[in-house]
């Protein structure tokens, strides 16, 4: 298996059913994709042709049936619960539709969360990263202010500082801006896209909104399961 | 450094203050009732032990046994096919004890024994200016009884001095003397197979065990052979050890070396000691549903806290928190309140103990107490934690493994179970 060293994923003909029984769905038929360092690539299609299971395939929250995944190289499917949550820690940053943000907690230590777990710098280091991330989408001013404190947008924004707070080398995004206004969206896109280029991240979204997609280096279009 | 899942346990749990702290409230109760409880039972149990060990001893030494092991033999037709039945081992009890010199001074080489009195025992008739009624006399040696009882601190009135200087003084019980509307320095008769003879009473004792207290009489032990005609010989040995809870291993042995039954406290009073026991044993288990209780009340509010938490268990997923965290974080909110409950619950059990103590209750009977009596024991605190413990780890940990076997990838999709 050849990789570019560009390449921070890659997958192979993977297969995911989901239901059970007469309800059990073929939801990717044999899906190849790779996303490289410093790229933003959309996936759109319609509802149901399977972008988001792909997602959580790439993301390693999901198994697939069949088919290969490689993070940086290292193959990762059908691995140990234990290694791909490992992986998913140092290597992938996620951003999800409705925020996710744990509301108890501050927007500072929102973002310290995956750097708490990963332990990788000192507190004081974590809180220093966490703060600049903060500044970095505009929030610097509110870093103690609760979940239930912020608006949508702010809430969205502080998920993508959290996405990036451990450097990963892939960022996933399921519709980040699906529930967001007009103006918040391009807020968090251009955010999400220029931090991730300055970082040679790779971005990978899924997304309905054909202005987003257009702003994107790369657009991959799924019907009934694979790419057309 | 407090550990990210501690951290987020505890943001988690001040974030339902309430039904913690109703949790919380159910192990302090359960922790402090189970305490108190078992301080009070404990408590009469061993004021209990400690009455008849002040009156009876640790053990006493009384009829001389036989083994009477005998085999039937049968033969058969022609000198074959015989046949011997072996019966269980058994024994032919003589009463009292022949030579209670010899016999109490080989119960005295006993490490554990500490203290041995000969004691002559029999039934007399006690006449006074009010009526004659029947009563029991212990002839006894005062100094070798004062150190197998605790007849020096049961004098309620006139002195044991009056006793040992006085050849015809008597001990009277309190509830005989009573009875018998008789004081110290009253003369009183004892009627005895055919003689009569006139005591003083030097002192009166209570022991608190109305049994004794209404029929027994303390005499010189000469006084009592010469009263009861038997010059030779003791009715029992009453013993007394060091270490009383090594009572039965002894008498066990005394049987063995000297041949008479020996029989230890925990036989004599093994009625009272059950009746004891199953008190204790009972007030845990009816005091244990409360813990019980709360850790229904903890299961049901981590098991709502998980379902409320979905969302929040998935993204710590997609964070590389592992399914132990997930579980640790869950198992650690059940601890939190365990250990709270459990120190409070201590402080709570220390205090209602105390007050308890200090409540008047007049118990005549079995022992004499005008207030409640407890048992200060460490046992009864670690007892209670490990019961706590046990109910709230077990009612943890379900919804914690919930918790844990969430996959995130269900859970964002909207399809978690």
């Amino acid at each position: 298996m050849s990789t570019s060293t560009a390449t921070v994923i890659r997958c192979e003909n993977l297969h995911r059913h989901l239901g059970r029984d007469e309800g059990r769905v073929h939801v990717l038929r044999g899906v190849s994709f790779e996303a490289e360092r410093g790229k933003v690539c959309a996936i759109v299609g319609p509802s149901g042709c399977g972008k988001s299971t792909l997602l959580y395939q790439l993301g390693l929250l999901d198994q697939p049936d069949d088919g290969r995944i490689w993070i940086d190289g290292e193959l990762m499917s059908n691995t140990s619960d234990e290694l791909r949550t490992a992986a998913r820690s140092r290597h992938i940053g996620f951003v999800f539709q409705f925020h996710f943000l744990m509301l108890e907690f501050t927007a500072l230590e929102n973002v310290m969360m995956p750097m708490r777990k990963l332990g990788r710098l000192t507190p004081e280091a974590m809180e220093t990263r966490g703060r600049q991330l903060l500044e970095s989408v505009g929030l610097g001013a509110k870093s103690h202010r609760l979940g239930t404190q912020l608006s949508g947008g702010e809430q969205q924004r502080v998920a993508v500082a959290r996405a990036l707070a451990n450097e990963p080398s892939l960022i996933l995004a399921d519709e980040p801006t699906g529930n967001l206004d007009a103006a918040n969206s391009a807020l968090v896109f251009d955010l999400l896209a220029s931090l991730a280029r300055e970082n040679n991240q790779a971005v990978v979204l899924v997304t309905h909104n054909p202005e987003i997609a257009q702003r994107c280096d790369r657009v991959r279009a799924m019907k009934d399961g694979v790419f057309v | 450094m407090m550990s990210p899942n501690l951290r987020i346990a505890l943001r988690f749990l001040t974030a339902r203050k309430r039904s913690m702290a109703m949790s919380l409230m159910g192990i302090v109760f359960g922790v402090g009732f189970f305490i108190v409880t078992q301080a009070q039972t404990s408590g009469f149990e061993q004021f209990f032990i400690k009455t008849i060990l002040g009156t009876n001893g640790a053990i006493r030494i009384q009829d001389r046994f036989q083994p009477t092991l005998f085999t039937m033999q049968s033969e058969g037709a022609g000198g074959r096919g015989g046949m011997a039945i072996e019966t269980e081992p058994n024994r032919k009890y003589v009463e009292g004890v022949e030579d209670p010199a010899r016999v109490g001074e080989a119960v005295r080489k006993f490490a554990n024994v500490s203290g041995v009195s000969i004691v002559v025992q029999g039934m007399v008739t006690l006449v006074t200016n009010v009526k004659s009624e029947d009563a029991r006399v212990y002839g006894i040696n005062l100094d070798d009884h004062l150190a197998v009882s605790d007849l020096g601190s049961q004098i309620i009135r006139g002195s044991l001095s009056d006793f040992r200087e006085t050849p015809n003084g008597s001990l009277v019980g309190s509830v005989l003397a009573l009875r018998q509307n008789l004081r110290v320095g009253d003369s009183y008769m004892l009627h005895s197979g055919g003689q009569s003879r006139r005591y003083r009473v030097s002192a009166i004792y209570e022991t608190g065990v109305s049994d004794i207290d209404r029929v027994r009489i303390y005499l010189h032990l000469s006084e009592a052979r010469s009263l009861l005609q038997k010059p030779i010989g003791a009715s029992f040995l009453q013993v007394n050890v060091f270490d009383r809870d090594r009572a039965p291993e002894d008498a066990t042995r005394m049987e063995a070396v000297i041949g008479h039954s020996a029989a230890p406290w925990q036989r004599r009073e093994k009625t009272w000691l059950a009746v004891f026991s199953a008190l204790r044993f009972s007030s845990a288990i009816t005091v244990s549903t409360i813990i019980l209780i709360s850790g229904l009340g903890m299961f049901n509010t981590l098991a709502m806290l998980v379902i409320e938490k979905t969302k929040d268990i998935a993204i710590l997923r997609s964070m590389g928190y592992t399914r132990n965290d997930i579980a640790r974080i869950f198992l650690w909110q059940g601890v939190l309140v365990l250990i709270g409950g459990i120190v409070l619950g201590w402080l709570f059990g220390a205090l209602a103990t105390y007050g308890v103590s200090k409540i008047p209750i007049r118990i005549r009977g079995i022992f004499t107490t005008d207030s409640f009596v407890v048992a200060w024991s460490w046992e009864h605190y670690v007892v209670a934690a490990l019961t706590a413990s046990v109910v709230v780890l077990a009612a943890s940990w379900i919804p914690a493994r919930r918790a844990a076997r969430l996959e995130p990838g269900d859970v964002v999709r909207g399809t978690a179970q």
